[in-house]
């Protein structure tokens, strides 16, 4: 299989079929923000802070990197001035959700995001879904799961399976944004009083 | 519901793993809710996991997981029987049922849910129960039809 060639801000870089613009910038030394993606698990684009501006056959379009195929002759830009206010908006939608989350603050003050902008509306959980895929893609325990639908959405630990699986695995707290995933385990313990078993 | 039903309807469609959708709904529409223990059966049975199951189950609307009653009641709420006045209607089947809508009585009597249009403005407005229309009614007739379901 031969290699793709294509353009990441300015700078050639090859890349195998396959892979997308986010492996191939971060293959590449190239940074691009991510926030619900892991390099263990399946590309979700859920959070879209991967934002990056592409041309190909002489148009421009916005897409989430961790999902887009590279493709020949590819131009992609990583920074731009419409790019970063893509990023800035939807930093601020989620901060407003998770007003406190270190590693949205942080994202906050690079692209100059304001949390004042929407209402505070702390649900805490910004649906990323890093641990209910890790425990289902990783861990395949299924311990943890998305429940409900549209504004109601959340996460739940399923109390049968989280009683006998979580207490000596634990891997997917330090992969939450928010920290909310601990306060959702310690919820469901309380409620059905499971403990070390 | 008992075990062995819950099995057939499993086998008709050969214990496939993608047809979770397809038995809930069988099982939803013959036993009107989904208690937890179905859904635990039914995770074993097809193989799928029960945090999958659940958040197919609590996705889609037609699924229910609370006890439902024996009669399913249904004002209309669309803009049609609400300028006939349908706001009066479910004030008083509120009052007479004593449930909000989504809500079911403690002696699973009735189950009573809005809905914004039922798709007969012209008879509007009406209720349904067990998919028998009732229109055109003001809310003196409620009483009356509803004393036909026991």
């Amino acid at each position: 299989m031969s290699d793709i060639l294509l353009t990441i801000d300015g700078k050639e870089v090859r890349a195998k079929e396959g892979m997308t613009v986010l492996n191939a910038a971060q293959s590449s030394g190239i940074f691009i923000p991510t926030l619900c993606h892991h390099e263990k698990l399946e590309p979700y684009g859920g959070c879209r802070i991967c934002t990056v501006e592409v041309e190909s056959r002489g148009r421009t379009n916005y897409v989430a990197s961790c999902l887009y195929p590279v493709e020949k002759n590819l131009v992609v830009r990583t920074r731009s001035e419409k790019i970063d206010k893509i990023r800035k908006v939807l930093i601020e939608l989620l901060l407003a959700h998770a007003p406190d989350s270190p590693q949205l603050l942080e994202m906050a003050k690079e692209y100059g995001a304001k949390s004042v902008r929407f209402g505070k509306e702390p649900s805490f959980c910004v649906l990323c879904g890093l641990c209910v895929r890790y425990c289902a893609e990783v861990k395949k325990k299924n311990a943890i799961a998305f429940v409900d639908q549209g504004p109601k959405r959340e996460i739940n630990f399923i109390p049968e399976i989280a009683s006998k699986e979580c207490w000596n695995c634990k891997e997917c707290f330090p992969l939450c944004p928010t920290s909310y995933l601990q306060a959702a385990y310690v919820l469901t313990q309380g409620l059905v009083g499971f403990k070390n078993s | 519901m008992d075990n062995r039903r819950i099995d057939e309807i499993i086998n008709k469609y050969d214990g496939k793993p993608n047809s979770v959708i397809m038995v809930l709904m069988d099982i939803q529409h013959e036993n009107k809710w989904l208690p937890r223990e179905v859904l635990e059966k039914v995770s074993n049975k097809l193989g799928v996991p029960l945090s999958e199951v659940l958040h197919i189950a609590t996705f889609y609307k037609t699924f229910s997981l609370k006890p439902q009653g024996r009669h399913e009641v249904h004002v209309c709420t669309g803009t049609s029987c609400h300028q006939r006045g349908s706001a009066k209607i479910l004030e008083k089947v509120q009052d007479l049922i004593g449930i909000k809508p989504g809500e079911t009585t403690p002696d699973l009597r009735f189950s009573l849910e809005k809905g914004s249009c039922l798709g007969c403005c012209t008879l509007g407005p009406e209720i349904v129960v067990d998919g028998m229309h009732h229109s055109n009614i003001t809310p003196d007739d409620v009483e009356a039809i509803l004393k036909n379901y026991k």
